[in-house]
Protein backbone atom coordinates (compact mmCIF):
# COMPACT_ATOMS: atom_id res chain seq x y z
CA UNK A 1 0.00 0.00 0.00
CA UNK A 2 2.64 2.07 0.74
CA UNK A 3 4.54 1.59 -2.71
CA UNK A 4 1.37 2.67 -4.25
CA UNK A 5 0.85 5.45 -2.52
CA UNK A 6 4.05 6.78 -3.37
CA UNK A 7 3.33 5.71 -7.15
CA UNK A 8 -0.01 7.69 -6.96
CA UNK A 9 1.24 10.92 -5.49
CA UNK A 10 4.84 10.51 -7.29
CA UNK A 11 4.99 8.65 -10.57
CA UNK A 12 1.60 8.70 -12.26
CA UNK A 13 1.06 11.58 -14.22
CA UNK A 14 -1.91 13.53 -14.07
CA UNK A 15 -4.47 12.71 -16.08
CA UNK A 16 -5.35 15.04 -18.53
CA UNK A 17 -9.46 15.58 -18.49
CA UNK A 18 -9.98 15.00 -14.90
CA UNK A 19 -6.13 16.84 -13.35
CA UNK A 20 -5.34 16.13 -9.86
CA UNK A 21 -9.00 14.39 -8.85
CA UNK A 22 -7.93 11.63 -11.40
CA UNK A 23 -6.06 10.42 -8.15
CA UNK A 24 -9.01 9.02 -6.42
CA UNK A 25 -9.38 6.29 -8.73
CA UNK A 26 -6.22 4.31 -7.44
CA UNK A 27 -8.15 3.67 -3.99
CA UNK A 28 -11.80 3.59 -5.46
CA UNK A 29 -11.36 1.40 -8.32
CA UNK A 30 -8.80 -1.18 -6.72
CA UNK A 31 -11.17 -0.97 -3.30
CA UNK A 32 -14.13 -1.97 -5.40
CA UNK A 33 -12.49 -4.77 -7.85
CA UNK A 34 -11.27 -6.38 -4.23
CA UNK A 35 -14.80 -5.80 -2.41
CA UNK A 36 -16.28 -7.33 -5.61
CA UNK A 37 -13.71 -10.43 -5.53
CA UNK A 38 -14.53 -10.56 -1.58
CA UNK A 39 -18.17 -11.23 -2.24
CA UNK A 40 -17.43 -13.92 -5.02
CA UNK A 41 -14.61 -15.47 -2.62
CA UNK A 42 -17.32 -15.51 0.05
CA UNK A 43 -19.56 -17.45 -2.37
CA UNK A 44 -16.77 -19.73 -3.25
CA UNK A 45 -16.42 -20.59 0.48
CA UNK A 46 -20.08 -21.37 0.68
CA UNK A 47 -19.96 -23.53 -1.56
CA UNK A 48 -17.32 -25.77 -0.28
CA UNK A 49 -19.60 -25.27 3.17
CA UNK A 50 -22.55 -26.87 1.35
CA UNK A 51 -20.28 -29.54 -0.05
CA UNK A 52 -18.44 -30.41 2.76
CA UNK A 53 -20.24 -29.31 6.13
CA UNK A 54 -17.34 -28.10 7.60
CA UNK A 55 -18.33 -24.99 9.96
CA UNK A 56 -14.68 -23.13 9.08
CA UNK A 57 -15.68 -22.73 5.37
CA UNK A 58 -19.28 -20.92 6.34
CA UNK A 59 -16.62 -18.85 8.80
CA UNK A 60 -13.96 -18.01 6.10
CA UNK A 61 -17.74 -17.16 4.14
CA UNK A 62 -18.81 -14.93 6.60
CA UNK A 63 -15.50 -12.52 7.09
CA UNK A 64 -14.72 -12.42 3.70
CA UNK A 65 -18.23 -11.01 3.19
CA UNK A 66 -17.90 -9.11 6.41
CA UNK A 67 -14.52 -7.38 4.95
CA UNK A 68 -16.05 -6.63 1.35
CA UNK A 69 -18.91 -4.99 3.00
CA UNK A 70 -16.80 -2.68 4.99
CA UNK A 71 -14.56 -1.71 1.77
CA UNK A 72 -17.98 -1.56 -0.67
CA UNK A 73 -18.98 1.45 1.88
CA UNK A 74 -15.64 2.90 1.38
CA UNK A 75 -16.20 2.44 -2.42
CA UNK A 76 -19.62 4.17 -2.50
CA UNK A 77 -18.08 7.39 -0.22
CA UNK A 78 -14.80 7.82 -1.90
CA UNK A 79 -17.19 7.22 -5.44
CA UNK A 80 -19.69 9.45 -4.33
CA UNK A 81 -16.41 12.24 -3.80
CA UNK A 82 -15.24 11.75 -7.13
CA UNK A 83 -18.45 12.07 -8.47
CA UNK A 84 -18.92 15.87 -6.64
CA UNK A 85 -15.43 16.60 -7.57
CA UNK A 86 -15.90 15.61 -11.83
CA UNK A 87 -19.71 16.21 -12.01
CA UNK A 88 -20.68 18.35 -9.88
CA UNK A 89 -23.33 16.15 -7.72
CA UNK A 90 -22.64 13.86 -4.83
CA UNK A 91 -24.64 11.22 -6.78
CA UNK A 92 -26.23 10.32 -9.90
CA UNK A 93 -29.25 8.16 -10.22
CA UNK A 94 -28.49 7.62 -13.73
CA UNK A 95 -25.34 6.30 -13.97
CA UNK A 96 -25.76 2.36 -14.08
CA UNK A 97 -22.24 1.87 -12.51
CA UNK A 98 -22.83 3.50 -9.19
CA UNK A 99 -26.41 2.21 -8.98
CA UNK A 100 -25.72 -1.27 -9.63
CA UNK A 101 -22.58 -0.92 -7.20
CA UNK A 102 -25.43 0.38 -4.76
CA UNK A 103 -28.12 -2.69 -5.53
CA UNK A 104 -25.09 -5.08 -5.04
CA UNK A 105 -24.21 -3.25 -1.40
CA UNK A 106 -27.72 -3.20 -0.70
CA UNK A 107 -27.97 -6.74 -1.23
CA UNK A 108 -25.14 -7.73 0.99
CA UNK A 109 -26.54 -5.54 3.42
CA UNK A 110 -28.95 -8.17 4.22
CA UNK A 111 -26.83 -10.59 4.39
CA UNK A 112 -25.90 -9.88 8.87
CA UNK A 113 -29.22 -9.51 9.23
CA UNK A 114 -30.48 -12.44 8.04
CA UNK A 115 -27.80 -14.48 9.64
CA UNK A 116 -28.81 -12.35 12.78
CA UNK A 117 -32.93 -13.69 12.63
CA UNK A 118 -31.83 -17.29 12.65
CA UNK A 119 -31.28 -18.51 15.93
CA UNK A 120 -29.97 -22.48 15.31
CA UNK A 121 -26.49 -22.54 14.19
CA UNK A 122 -26.57 -24.92 11.71
CA UNK A 123 -29.76 -23.79 9.78
CA UNK A 124 -28.03 -20.09 9.95
CA UNK A 125 -25.02 -21.43 8.27
CA UNK A 126 -26.65 -23.22 5.66
CA UNK A 127 -29.31 -20.55 5.11
CA UNK A 128 -26.55 -17.87 5.19
CA UNK A 129 -24.60 -20.36 2.45
CA UNK A 130 -27.51 -20.42 0.12
CA UNK A 131 -27.59 -16.84 0.35
CA UNK A 132 -23.56 -16.10 -0.48
CA UNK A 133 -23.66 -18.37 -3.51
CA UNK A 134 -26.84 -16.75 -5.36
CA UNK A 135 -25.56 -13.22 -4.32
CA UNK A 136 -22.29 -14.34 -5.30
CA UNK A 137 -23.19 -15.34 -8.88
CA UNK A 138 -25.29 -12.02 -9.07
CA UNK A 139 -21.86 -9.63 -8.67
CA UNK A 140 -19.96 -11.10 -11.63
CA UNK A 141 -23.34 -10.98 -13.87
CA UNK A 142 -24.60 -7.50 -12.76
CA UNK A 143 -20.81 -5.92 -13.54
CA UNK A 144 -20.77 -7.90 -17.00
CA UNK A 145 -24.45 -6.51 -17.57
CA UNK A 146 -23.33 -2.98 -17.12
CA UNK A 147 -20.00 -3.03 -18.68
CA UNK A 148 -22.56 -4.71 -22.07
CA UNK A 149 -25.09 -1.79 -21.21
CA UNK A 150 -24.60 0.90 -24.10
CA UNK A 151 -24.74 4.28 -21.84
CA UNK A 152 -21.31 4.39 -20.77
CA UNK A 153 -21.11 7.81 -18.84
CA UNK A 154 -19.17 6.20 -16.27
CA UNK A 155 -15.68 7.07 -16.64
CA UNK A 156 -13.46 3.90 -18.43
CA UNK A 157 -10.82 2.42 -16.60
CA UNK A 158 -8.66 -0.23 -17.97
CA UNK A 159 -9.90 -0.07 -21.80
CA UNK A 160 -11.43 2.84 -23.62
CA UNK A 161 -11.98 3.41 -26.88
CA UNK A 162 -9.03 6.07 -27.64
CA UNK A 163 -6.68 4.00 -26.16
CA UNK A 164 -6.68 3.23 -22.63
CA UNK A 165 -4.41 4.04 -19.90
CA UNK A 166 -0.95 4.99 -20.20
CA UNK A 167 1.90 2.80 -19.08
CA UNK A 168 2.65 4.85 -16.47
CA UNK A 169 -1.20 4.89 -15.01
CA UNK A 170 -1.44 1.26 -15.81
CA UNK A 171 1.33 0.53 -13.13
CA UNK A 172 0.56 2.40 -10.59
CA UNK A 173 -3.21 0.98 -10.88
CA UNK A 174 -1.87 -2.53 -10.56
CA UNK A 175 -0.02 -1.85 -7.61
CA UNK A 176 -2.53 -0.11 -5.87
CA UNK A 177 -4.72 -3.74 -6.66
CA UNK A 178 -1.83 -5.67 -5.46
CA UNK A 179 -1.88 -3.57 -2.30
CA UNK A 180 -5.53 -3.58 -2.21
CA UNK A 181 -5.87 -7.42 -2.40
CA UNK A 182 -3.01 -8.09 0.21
CA UNK A 183 -4.57 -5.97 2.66
CA UNK A 184 -8.11 -7.70 2.12
CA UNK A 185 -5.68 -10.98 2.76
CA UNK A 186 -4.31 -10.02 5.73
CA UNK A 187 -7.38 -8.64 7.58
CA UNK A 188 -9.26 -11.66 6.39
CA UNK A 189 -6.23 -14.16 8.15
CA UNK A 190 -6.52 -11.07 11.40
CA UNK A 191 -9.97 -12.08 12.00
CA UNK A 192 -10.10 -15.48 11.26
CA UNK A 193 -7.80 -15.70 13.49
CA UNK A 194 -9.07 -13.94 15.81
CA UNK A 195 -12.94 -15.55 15.54
CA UNK A 196 -10.80 -19.38 15.93
CA UNK A 197 -8.94 -17.74 19.02
CA UNK A 198 -12.33 -16.82 20.78
CA UNK A 199 -14.15 -20.27 19.79
CA UNK A 200 -11.09 -22.36 21.17
CA UNK A 201 -11.33 -20.74 24.12
CA UNK A 202 -15.05 -20.84 24.63
CA UNK A 203 -14.67 -24.44 23.96
CA UNK A 204 -11.92 -24.35 26.85
CA UNK A 205 -13.66 -22.64 29.31
CA UNK A 206 -16.40 -24.56 28.98
CA UNK A 207 -14.52 -27.94 29.54
CA UNK A 208 -13.08 -26.44 32.40
CA UNK A 209 -16.06 -24.96 34.06
CA UNK A 210 -18.83 -27.67 32.98
CA UNK A 211 -22.05 -27.34 30.62
CA UNK A 212 -24.19 -26.25 33.76
CA UNK A 213 -22.00 -23.35 34.79
CA UNK A 214 -21.55 -22.40 31.27
CA UNK A 215 -23.48 -19.25 30.25
CA UNK A 216 -23.53 -19.36 26.46
CA UNK A 217 -23.47 -16.11 24.14
CA UNK A 218 -26.99 -14.72 23.14
CA UNK A 219 -28.19 -14.85 19.64
CA UNK A 220 -25.43 -13.51 17.02
CA UNK A 221 -24.48 -13.67 13.33
CA UNK A 222 -21.26 -14.40 13.30
CA UNK A 223 -21.16 -18.59 12.93
CA UNK A 224 -20.24 -21.16 15.74
CA UNK A 225 -17.45 -23.67 15.05
CA UNK B 1 -17.87 16.11 -16.89
CA UNK B 2 -16.84 19.10 -15.91
CA UNK B 3 -13.22 20.89 -16.50
CA UNK B 4 -10.40 20.19 -14.17
CA UNK B 5 -10.50 21.66 -11.05
CA UNK B 6 -7.51 23.85 -9.55
CA UNK B 7 -5.15 22.02 -7.48
CA UNK B 8 -6.13 23.56 -4.35
CA UNK B 9 -9.69 22.66 -4.53
CA UNK B 10 -9.17 19.16 -5.94
CA UNK B 11 -6.73 18.28 -3.25
CA UNK B 12 -9.62 18.63 -0.59
CA UNK B 13 -11.44 15.81 -2.55
CA UNK B 14 -8.64 13.74 -3.29
CA UNK B 15 -7.37 14.25 0.64
CA UNK B 16 -11.14 13.05 1.36
CA UNK B 17 -11.26 10.05 -0.08
CA UNK B 18 -8.09 8.95 1.05
CA UNK B 19 -9.12 9.65 4.69
CA UNK B 20 -11.87 7.99 4.30
CA UNK B 21 -10.22 4.81 2.93
CA UNK B 22 -7.70 5.08 5.77
CA UNK B 23 -10.58 5.85 8.59
CA UNK B 24 -12.45 3.03 7.60
CA UNK B 25 -9.27 0.92 7.96
CA UNK B 26 -8.44 2.17 10.85
CA UNK B 27 -11.72 1.87 12.54
CA UNK B 28 -11.74 -1.93 11.46
CA UNK B 29 -8.20 -2.49 13.01
CA UNK B 30 -9.38 -0.63 16.13
CA UNK B 31 -12.44 -2.81 16.79
CA UNK B 32 -10.70 -6.12 15.77
CA UNK B 33 -7.87 -4.91 18.86
CA UNK B 34 -10.67 -4.49 21.40
CA UNK B 35 -11.45 -7.79 20.07
CA UNK B 36 -8.29 -9.38 20.66
CA UNK B 37 -8.21 -7.61 24.12
CA UNK B 38 -11.34 -9.00 25.26
CA UNK B 39 -10.00 -12.14 23.85
CA UNK B 40 -6.50 -11.76 26.44
CA UNK B 41 -8.86 -11.34 29.48
CA UNK B 42 -10.67 -14.68 28.48
CA UNK B 43 -7.06 -16.51 28.26
CA UNK B 44 -6.17 -14.67 31.65
CA UNK B 45 -9.83 -15.97 33.03
CA UNK B 46 -9.18 -19.57 31.38
CA UNK B 47 -5.52 -19.29 33.12
CA UNK B 48 -6.80 -18.50 36.78
CA UNK B 49 -9.47 -21.38 36.24
CA UNK B 50 -7.25 -23.98 35.87
CA UNK B 51 -4.72 -22.82 38.33
CA UNK B 52 -7.43 -22.96 40.96
CA UNK B 53 -8.70 -26.15 39.96
CA UNK B 54 -5.06 -27.20 40.20
CA UNK B 55 -4.50 -26.17 43.94
CA UNK B 56 -7.94 -27.35 44.63
CA UNK B 57 -6.64 -30.89 43.39
CA UNK B 58 -3.43 -30.94 44.99
CA UNK B 59 -5.31 -30.01 48.47
CA UNK B 60 -7.54 -32.94 47.74
CA UNK B 61 -4.84 -35.48 47.27
CA UNK B 62 -3.10 -33.61 50.44
CA UNK B 63 -6.12 -34.56 52.52
CA UNK B 64 -6.62 -37.68 51.57
CA UNK B 65 -2.56 -38.10 52.28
Amino acid sequence: MSTALALVFFFAPLDADQGFVQKIFYVHVPMGIVALCGFVAGGIFAIMHLRSGDPRWDMRSYVAIHLAIVLAVGVLVTGSIWARASWGHWWVWDEPMLVSFLIVFLLYATYTPLRFSIEDKEKQARYASVFAIVAGAFVPLNFAAVRMAQNFVHPETLGTTTGGMPDKMLLTFFVALVGMTLLFITLWKFEMAAKHARFRLRALRRSLAGEDEFVPIGRSAAPGL
Amino acid sequence: MLPALPLDEAGKYVAGAYLVFFALVLIYVAIMAARLSRIEREVVEIADMVQRDRAGSEQRVGETV
